[in-house]
């Protein structure tokens, strides 16, 4: 392992590393979850319980894996790469044999004391495992169409079992995850193109997976005036609360779409709706600032990386961020259809917020490991 | 490494691309944002605003009937009920079962409730039943949180404190029926009522009051989360009557030991009516509870009628009572002076037809005052065949007969006084001289109600065209004093005929010999003048009569018996009509009621009374009474 001291710099010691945490970047996370924290107590109608006390409760808890991955050596991490796809992949599949059925959906896997959503934590698996593969790829060879045959299923396999699930909005999300390391891997534009007419004639195929309310998410995104009171129910109160917004929102506490129970899920899927009912375009645009800070803190950290893996990873964490909130806050404003992705660090839960904690430690695994060179399996 | 430098390049540009992308893609989301919450601002707060927004109308309370001292006939008393929105029940059936196990149920209820969720509103509250005990409210309550949809509400009840005494007037309330819905969401509340009969159909729109509404807030299940205002709407204007209720309650009560009866007892003065019983009666609280099939069946086969006011709407041949008439007619057109003299054998020959004299053996030669006094039925004959049909049906027209006298109360009758056209017109038979003489007693085609003949006898006595009324005011009792007899206009006739004619009926009861002088009042001050009058019901031979068949007939074959009484006959103010259906010879019956009726009236002299004002005034002191206006005295008491 001498090739790995090529740069000169001798081993990074526990306080270099402690020195090497970015303390702003935790402070905006910090910032961000705060506001879920106000908004989870107002969801409440103005009570911690049920909500923002356990929503606490579990951020302080991620904080331990956040910065035992930020922490770990970065080459552990490139070399338990494919092992955690794997471990994450057979919870995904636990589900998938005997999983809890929640919400008209089988996400969870009971572990007694928590109940865990594998496939949120398949979303940074697959991260490290296409970062470690397109590591390990040169430039030519992520060109070649065979080389992308193994990649492709480690996308598509897991894709299609959380879609089985049927987890429609986490099977998009590991596809367009999936899809933006090919895109930095240096997979070659035709390849992509050619991907989107597959997918296109694919799509009947894909139709029919579909549950019949996947389906009528779908129709009713398309046209949501044709069942107001039905399907279209939850996209026209989610957009008549944030309409009556408006510029300054009708006050912490005051909105009424959500306090009535008008708005669905107001303490997950749709939290963004309240914050924006409550706290209007100003509150709204706030935080979709905040957010698209982390990302750019992101793309920050992960640019200067000198390593493939390094950049990979923390670009894909950063990118999955992105796609957390995009898909979600387009949901929620009827840009896209309904589908159950939760707004990172707001939305209540644990297994996400989990997750999202894991990935910001990784993210600052790779600032704190810039200079760590990693050898390509190719190159021993 | 070139390679690697190359490719290190392409992930910078690639990421840059990438992050360019996703920073259109959050600039999107905030034109999104823009979009929503600035510029389709006002559609989606007018949209928030509807969802939590509800409002529904509030029941006014329904005004109140008072008497003409302000006693309550009709009022509201509070009622709890369970009530059940059938959109929030969800399964109606369902919750209604659970309502079952714990309050009883009946079978009405459940369908009733049925069916109204089919055609009302799904938002409408429904009662399920009403007047809860406490006990039952405490069950419903503390399982209220099975029961979605399901609440108590006190409401109000139509409350008659006044009992059957003056149903008839009054009337009672109902509820609305499918073909009254008009669309005005007053008319789908559970509460709400509609007059059905009496003061309460007749006054029913300055009854209802205008409705209210409450504006509350209700969450995504519809549940009222809070009230956030309210506008109680305009309570419905309270109807003063001008009856007194403590003569109605004596009346009714003197009427009781009676089969059927119909009185009125009038100010003659004013129109006042002060009293007016048709016995017997119903209970109007049974319909403001609901009446029950079996309930309605009896009331409405009863051969006595309980359900139809007879003093309004019972037309009956007015008999001798009718003679009044006559002789005015007979005196106004010339026919007869009060010094003619008419022999009565016993009976009048008309071609081959024989009228009879209720009097076998007749009067002899009678002048006007003695045919009054002895109710001498050839003496009219006489007259009618002297004046014609149709300058009697003048007078009797001009004294309030033939036509309803538009008494504020819903099915009032117009009675009927034949002409020879009416004759013509209806049989295609012209009019024969007998009928005349037929009518001249108040038989034959001759119908009056009992109103009628009160009316005709305020009328003799005050030369007034005097039309009786039961609405005093709307709103506010009027202040004091009574109104003045002078907005009737004057009847057109002679005052001294109309002398003549009362100083008769003042002979009927007050000088030995008259028919009715065994039910004289025997306090001067008090003293009533009357006429008795008998109406067959069907056709006796005078011997029959005679000889007092009528107590061996069933009592539906019996004759009507009639009695006008008027008093203090020395300045007449009160005027009393009863009649007893098929309650035999007038002066045996009707006249004992007349006299203590006119008696009692007199004694509380409602007339002069002033309403009391319901605060008790501070000071002490008492408000003058205001005199009522001097009568002139138009008859000499015998």
């Amino acid at each position: 392992m001498a090739s790995i001291s090529e740069f000169g710099r001798r081993e990074l010691r526990f306080a270099d590393k402690l020195r090497g945490i970015r303390w702003s970047f935790l402070f905006l996370v910090a910032a961000i979850s705060g506001i879920g924290f106000a908004m989870l107590y107002s969801a409440a109608n103005g009570d911690v319980d049920p909500w923002a006390s356990r929503q606490m409760v579990r951020f302080a808890i991620a904080f331990v894996p956040m910065l035992a991955a930020a922490l770990v050596d970065i080459r552990w991490w490139y070399r338990a790469a494919y092992w955690i796809y794997a471990i994450a992949m057979l919870l995904v599949l636990a589900v998938d044999l005997r999983g809890v059925v929640g919400m008209g959906a089988q996400r969870w896997i009971d572990l007694g004391v928590l109940q865990l959503q594998p496939s949120e934590f398949m979303k940074i698996a697959l991260v490290l495992a296409l970062a470690r593969y397109f590591h390990n790829r040169s430039g030519e060879n992520a060109g070649r169409i065979l080389y992308l045959i193994a990649p492709a299923f480690l996308v598509a396999v897991p894709s299609a079992l959380v879609l089985k699930q049927p987890d429609l909005g986490t099977a998009m999300m590991l596809l367009a995850g999936g899809a933006i390391l090919f895109y930095l891997g240096g997979v070659r534009l035709w390849v992509f193109a050619a991907g989107a007419v597959g997918a296109m004639t694919a799509a009947p195929l894909a139709w029919s997976m579909l549950r019949d309310y996947q389906k009528s998410r779908l129709t009713t995104f398309l046209n949501p005036d044709l069942d107001p009171l039905g399907a279209g129910y939850h996209i026209l109160q989610s957009k008549i609360a944030l309409g009556s917004g408006g510029l300054f929102g009708k006050g912490f506490l005051q909105g009424t779409q959500s306090h009535l129970s008008f708005l669905p899920e107001k303490q997950t899927d749709f939290i963004f709706t309240m914050i924006a009912e409550e706290l209007g375009l100003v509150g709204g645009l706030s935080l979709l600032a905040l957010y698209t800070l982390v990302i750019g803190y992101g793309f920050a950290i992960a640019l200067r990386c000198r390593s493939n893996f390094g950049r990979l990873l923390g670009l894909g964490i950063a990118a999955n961020f992105f796609l957390y909130v995009f898909i979600n806050t387009a949901m929620v404003m009827g840009l896209i259809p309904v589908v159950g992705v939760p707004l990172p660090l707001i939305s209540y839960g644990g297994t996400a917020m989990v997750a999202v904690m894991l990935g910001f430690g990784l993210l600052m695994n790779v600032g704190i490991h810039r200079d760590v060179q990693i050898s390509r399996v190719g190159d021993n | 490494m070139p390679r690697d430098m190359q490719r290190q390049k392409l992930l910078t540009r690639r990421a840059a691309l990438l992050g360019a992308g996703q920073g259109l893609a959050i600039a999107a989301l905030a034109g999104r944002l823009y979009q929503l919450q600035i510029l389709d601002k006002d559609r989606y707060t007018v949209l928030s605003e509807e969802n939590r927004i509800n409002l529904r109308p509030l029941v006014p309370p329904r005004g109140r009937i008072l008497d003409r001292f302000g006693v309550p006939l009709a009022d509201n008393e509070p009622n709890y009920r369970v009530v059940i929105v059938p959109e929030e029940a969800g399964d109606l059936d369902r919750t209604l079962d659970a309502i079952a196990k714990l309050i009883e149920i009946g079978d009405n209820d459940r369908h009733r409730v049925q069916r109204d969720a089919k055609r009302k509103h799904s938002f409408v509250p429904l009662i399920v039943r009403t007047n809860l005990t406490w006990a039952e409210m405490a069950r419903i309550e503390v399982a209220a949180p099975e029961l979605p949809g399901v609440s108590i509400e006190q409401g109000s009840i139509r409350n008659y404190p006044q009992g059957t005494g003056a149903s008839h007037i009054v009337g009672y309330v109902g509820a609305v029926q499918e073909k009254e819905l008009n669309g005005d969401p007053l008319l789908e509340l559970p509460d709400f009522r509609i007059g059905r009969s009496g003061i309460e159909k007749s006054a029913d729109l300055k009854l209802r009051g205008s409705a209210g509404t409450s504006q509350v807030e209700v969450n995504a299940y519809g549940r009222v989360v809070r009230e956030l205002f309210r506008a109680p709407g305009q309570p419905g204007q309270d109807i003063v009557l001008s009856l007194d209720a403590a003569l109605q309650e004596f009346v009714t009560k003197r009427c009781a030991e009676q089969q059927s009866v119909a009185c009125v007892v009038l100010d003659a003065w004013t129109g006042d009516v002060l009293a007016l019983v048709s016995s017997p009666s119903f209970d109007p609280m049974l319909f403001s509870a609901g009446l029950t099939p079996a309930m309605w069946q009896e009331l409405a086969t009863d051969p006595r009628n309980p359900l139809s006011n007879k003093a309004i709407a019972g037309t009956y041949p007015p008999g001798s009572t009718f003679k009044p008439v006559t002789a005015m007619a007979g005196l106004e057109s010339g026919a007869i002076t009060p010094e003619s003299t008419i022999n009565c054998p016993g009976y009048i020959q008309l071609g081959n037809a024989t009228f009879h004299c209720w009097r076998e053996r007749g009067h002899g030669g009678v002048r006007l005052h003695d045919a009054i006094k002895h109710s001498c039925d050839v003496f009219f004959y006489e007259t009618a065949r002297r004046v014609g049909i149709d300058r009697l049906a003048e007078i009797a027209n001009r004294l309030g007969f033939g036509n309803p006298l538009g008494i504020d109360l819903p099915g009032e009758r117009g009675g009927l006084i034949p002409t020879r056209d009416w004759k013509l017109a209806t049989t295609g038979v012209s009019w024969q001289q007998g009928e005349t003489l037929i009518a001249g007693i108040g038989q034959g085609s001759v119908l009056a109600t009992p109103l009628q003949i009160a009316t005709m006898a305020a009328r003799l006595v005050t030369g007034r065209q005097v039309v009786p009324h039961l609405i005093r005011a709307a709103g506010q009792l009027p202040p004091g004093g009574d109104r003045d007899s002078s907005e009737f206009a004057a009847l057109r006739v002679t005052p001294r005929n109309l002398s003549l004619v009362i100083d008769g009926m003042n002979a009927v009861v007050n000088e030995q010999g008259g028919t009715a002088y065994a039910s004289r009042i025997t306090d001067p001050a008090m003293a009533m003048g009357g006429k008795s009058g008998t109406s067959q019901v069907r056709r006796l031979s005078a011997t029959g009569r005679a000889h007092g068949a009528e107590a061996n007939l069933p009592w539906k074959d019996r004759d009507h018996s009639l009695f006008i009484a008027f008093a203090p006959v020395g300045a007449p103010r009160y005027v009393c009509a009863t009649v007893v259906e098929h309650g035999g010879f007038g002066s045996a019956i009707c006249a004992p009621i007349c006299r203590d009726v006119l008696i009692e009236t007199q004694k509380r002299d409602p007339a002069r009374k002033v309403p009391q004002p319901e605060a008790v005034a501070e000071t002490m002191t008492i408000p003058p009474i205001p005199q009522a206006p001097p009568l002139p005295s138009r008859a000499s008491p015998g």
